[in-house]
């Protein structure tokens, strides 16, 4: 009976206090910008990668600070999940979905965002 | 890491300037050599880190990828496939105008004579674990004007961010694609758009979700652009 009441307690614990989903690590964020997306948007995320010459669009800068805190971390996780045009930008951007799954994705807005707003390197 | 990718390549210079070998020793020499930059036996990684240190694609697949008569020819006279090597990363650098590829990172892949690379392609085609996959796939190779492959490859699919589909036009990272109709086998072309990471899971490129007949518009693009025209009569 006392593990009966134990255990509904910590049901009803559960449901009233869920676990935080895990926190996005920019860090491996940065590994995954490293493989994925410098090819395009450059070593340093300036967005002159090595294949932006050939590129019809600029990529975009991810250190400019004004431009990327215009987008919300929502759009950005669109933006690499599904492609430049699943947010009205360029297909030439795109969709990683197959690539990597929803928590390396994060993981990459994650390093955005230290990228652009907190001097990450 | 350049150091450590030009040491890999000094030591399978040395590994491969081979002549062929007797016939039953020849499949563990080749696993051997070609292990020191390639991957030999599946399956594909999904390891990050080892997309980052591997130097060249996995050839466990060989046989259900390339052609074999292409491949008998190039490991006799290799020329490069991929602009800015197997991981583009570890062969860009910084310039005044933004990254370029460093050529002086790069090293060539070995050239063997032509017993020796008889002796590997008759060996690593029979490297087929993905038969499977390929069954999947039914494509008849078709025709598509020059023109309108080129504005489907570059305008509406984007392939030319990453690929080459002339020498003088298309991306560095990816692997050169006006000579991809002549090196791979086109069931291999088909199964790899529609699904890249059923191959390699950490692959590079993108599964862009392509209907059957947009698969298949783009094949017929590099059949077009790959295809030798026929020496006149």
């Amino acid at each position: 009976m006392n593990k009966l009441f134990i255990l509904a307690v910590f049901l009803c614990g559960s449901i009233l206090y869920p676990r935080p989903a895990p926190a996005a690590d920019a860090v491996h964020g940065k590994t995954l910008y490293r493989v994925y997306c410098t090819q395009c948007h450059g070593l340093s995320g300036d967005g002159k990668g090595i294949n932006a010459p050939q590129l019809s669009v600029q990529p975009r800068n991810h250190r400019d600070r004004a431009e990327m805190s215009a987008r919300t971390d929502d759009d950005l996780f669109k933006a690499i999940k599904e492609g430049g045009q699943a947010v009205n930008k360029s297909i030439l951007m795109p969709n990683w979905d197959g690539n990597m799954t929803d928590a390396e994705i994060h993981d990459v807005v994650a390093y955005l965002r230290a990228l652009c707003c907190a001097g990450a390197k | 890491m350049r150091k450590v990718i030009a040491l890999g390549g000094a030591a399978l210079m040395t590994a491969l300037s081979i002549t062929s070998v007797r016939a039953a020793e020849a499949p563990a020499k080749i696993q051997k050599d070609c292990a020191v930059c390639h991957q030999m036996s599946g399956p594909a990684s999904p390891d990050l880190a080892a997309r980052q240190t591997r130097k060249g694609p996995p050839l466990f697949f060989t046989g259900n990828k390339f052609r074999r008569d292409w491949l008998e020819a190039w490991l006799q006279k290799p020329t490069r496939i991929r602009p800015a090597g197997d991981f583009a990363p570890d062969h860009a650098a910084k310039g005044p105008e933004g990254d370029a590829v460093d050529a002086a990172s790069l090293s060539g892949h070995p050239a063997v004579d032509a017993p020796a690379a008889k002796q590997i392609a008759d060996y690593l085609m029979t490297l087929t674990p993905n038969t499977a996959l390929l069954a999947k796939e039914d494509y008849t190779p078709g025709r598509v004007s020059a023109r309108i492959g080129a504005m489907d490859f570059v305008k509406f699919k984007g392939c030319s961010g990453c690929h080459k589909d002339t020498p003088k036009y298309g991306g560095f990272s990816g692997p050169e694609l006006h000579t991809a109709w002549q090196r791979l086998q086109p069931p291999f072309i088909v199964s790899y758009i529609r699904d890249p990471a059923a191959w390699e899971p950490r692959t590079l490129m993108p599964n862009k979700h392509l209907n059957t007949a947009g698969i298949h518009k783009l094949a017929n693009y590099l059949r077009t652009i790959g295809e030798k025209p026929e020496k006149a009569k």
